[in-house]
């Protein structure tokens, strides 16, 4: 199962006005597992994720897709950025953004056809939207916003998928919705990488995990590095109380 | 001037055509400025091109309008890198870079146009039109660049749309698509850059950047699609052109430019009020009619509290026990049986099935209303 390494991080080192975010982070995330990246707030979460897709620079490092820059491999990665990044005001539909996830394997000036359209319902129909797609975005409710980005990423069809805080502010229902969803694609060989706040819900949704806090701290399954240990080391405080169960 | 006149006459014909074109392309390309959360950006822009309009003057010595506009599109362009490397560069936000550059490139060119304006050379006068702008000298050749340049900018818009509608919407998204994001946001601006330099002659410095705003921020409140926004916003843009050269032909000394502004305003103002999903009046209505509507299933509610306790639903109940709720009113009662959602005998009520599956449904909102 852990023959191929599906991304690879390294000495990757990330400032915003000269307070490194990230520092010298060495990561390997081998293909096929569900993998949450915990940390506390400010820790680079979120940063770890946009500079691996080349939204941020970085100063220092190199990331590889399968071996490859990721310039290279962009028909391999899907995305799933933060609800609030967009603004949800904009004058479009639910089927509209899901048909975005088209456009980069259309790439320039190439307009989105009944094929583009036909997938994107499917993906609409697997997140439980399809009754939406006509709606304005605006009209949706926060966990509806977040399935509708699950929806855009998965017309993407990767190998890989990069999904930022996908439970935030989002209901039972959904989570479990969209969790049944990313153990799917797990199960269908798929890499998902998940940036996660809730400690509680870590063994019970992801098979593997990475500490983070500037730092990298550890990565690993989640049965052999969850512990109290790496907690503490990533959080400063004891977790053990919040952690057992 | 009657209206024969108004068809018939050559000048006239002009002017209509230049600032109809102008109204069009100034929409168009005002909807990507609206919805990127840039609408100062064209207040600066405008602002900017100013020096460009002086400096172009005092190398030539000519007032050829498009020389002239040449200079504005450079300057323009400058205050746009300015405010990109300000707001990249700094820790000052948008709004602040766009203010600086605005404040700087408008304090210099009056500096110029003062300037030139003391010059022994009769040459210089009327430079000043460029700050509010006097339709009245638009002459064929300007028409023509209008037509052109909107011409072009249509082809660029229907070329790019998917692109500009992604980079509008998520723009990081866009990025880890393999889009230019650089690219297509230069592009965006360059355009807005020249709608703006093409109407510097006919609305002036002052008033541009409403010409840009306005017919945009109309148009959105009648949809939910860009593009129909984007057709919305040229016609505004269009009719307030055209309206506003028709009152101020009809007026004597009525100046063109404020006049097209205003109908564009009157555009605005009635959009903002009487468009049937975001206008004002029509969200107060649907509020009024919300609170009431809450306040009928409330009461239905409260009855289907008291029903489900029995195994005939539709069993009668004394319509006193209903006293004791606050809200309930005869003509709630009736408004309630006309929905057929209960029916009334006599001093009792009986909640019919429709009824009663309405209250179970009631809070329950994974079920789009129609």
């Amino acid at each position: 199962m852990e023959s191929k390494i599906a991304v690879a991080v390294d000495d990757l080192t990330v400032a915003y006005n000269y307070k490194p975010v990230l520092w010298d982070i060495d990561l390997s995330i081998p293909e096929g597992v569900l993998m949450a990246i915990v940390g506390p707030n400010g820790a680079g979460k979120s940063t770890l994720i946009k500079s691996i897709l080349g939204i941020i620079d970085p100063i220092a490092g190199s990331v590889a897709i399968y071996g490859k820059p990721y310039v290279k491999q962009r028909d391999k990665v899907a995305y799933v950025p933060q609800k609030g990044s967009v603004d949800w005001d904009f004058p479009t539909t639910a089927l509209d953004v899901v048909m975005m996830g088209t456009y980069g394997s259309l790439g320039w000036i190439k307009r989105p056809g009944a094929k583009e359209k036909k997938r994107s319902l499917e993906a609409l129909e697997k997140v439980g939207m399809l009754a939406f797609k006509n709606r304005q975005i605006s009209q949706l409710s926060g966990g509806q916003q977040q399935r509708i980005f699950l929806a855009r990423a998965l017309v993407q069809n990767a190998a890989i998928y990069f999904m930022d805080e996908p439970f935030q502010g989002v209901d039972a229902t959904t989570e479990i919705a969209i969790i049944n969803i990313l153990k799917e694609l797990r199960k269908a060989g798929k890499t998902v990488i998940v940036v996660h706040h809730d400690l509680q819900t870590v063994p019970e949704y992801f098979d593997w995990v990475t500490f983070l806090n500037v730092k990298h701290i550890a990565t690993g399954p989640v049965k052999d590095i969850f512990n109290d240990d790496n907690l503490t080391k990533t959080y400063g405080i004891n977790y053990k109380v919040a952690v057992q169960q | 001037m009657d209206i024969t006149q108004y068809f018939t006459d050559y000048t006239l014909r002009t002017i209509t055509l230049g600032t109809a074109v102008l109204g069009a392309i100034c929409g168009m390309l005002g909807s990507f400025a609206v919805l990127r959360k840039q609408s100062l950006l064209g207040d600066a822009i405008s602002h900017a091109a100013l020096p460009g309009i002086a400096v172009a003057f005092l190398i030539t010595g000519a007032k050829d309008s498009n020389v002239l506009l040449l200079g504005a599109l450079v300057s323009g362009l400058i205050g746009v890198f300015w405010i990109r490397g300000i707001t990249t560069k700094t820790h000052l936000k948008t709004d602040t870079a766009l203010g600086l550059i605005l404040s700087l490139f408008f304090g210099f060119g009056m500096l110029l146009l003062t300037y030139i304006q003391k010059q022994p050379n009769a040459n210089q006068a009327g430079l000043d039109k460029y700050l509010f702008g006097q339709a009245a000298t638009l002459v064929e050749s300007d028409v023509l660049l209008m037509v052109t340049v909107t011409g072009i900018s249509l082809l660029v818009m229907l070329l790019f749309w998917k692109e500009f509608k992604l980079l509008l919407f998520d723009k990081n998204y866009a990025m880890t698509l393999g889009f230019n994001t650089k690219f297509i946001d230069g592009l965006i601006s360059f355009f807005i850059v020249l709608a703006i330099v093409i109407g510097l002659q006919t609305v002036g410095v002052v008033l541009m950047s409403a010409m840009l705003l306005a017919p945009a921020a109309a148009a959105r409140q009648w949809t939910n699609r860009l593009s129909t926004m984007v057709i919305l916003a040229a016609i505004f843009g269009a009719f307030s052109g055209v309206f506003g050269t028709a009152i101020s032909a009809s007026q004597n000394n009525l100046s063109t430019g404020p006049v097209i502004v205003l109908v564009a305003a009157v555009f605005v103002i009635v959009s903002f009020l009487f468009s049937p999903e975001r206008g004002i009046i029509f969200k107060q209505i649907r509020l009024i009619k919300n609170r009431r509507d809450l306040q009928l299933k409330k009461t239905l509610y409260f009855m289907y509290d008291i029903v489900r306790d029995h195994d005939d639903i539709s069993r009668p109940h004394a319509i006193r026990i209903l006293n004791s709720f606050q809200g309930f009113t005869k003509k709630t009662l009736s408004k309630l049986e006309e929905k057929n959602w209960i029916t009334i005998q006599g001093q009792n009520w009986s909640m019919t099935a429709d009824g009663f599956e309405t209250a179970a449904n009631l809070y329950n909102n994974n079920i789009p209303e129609s």
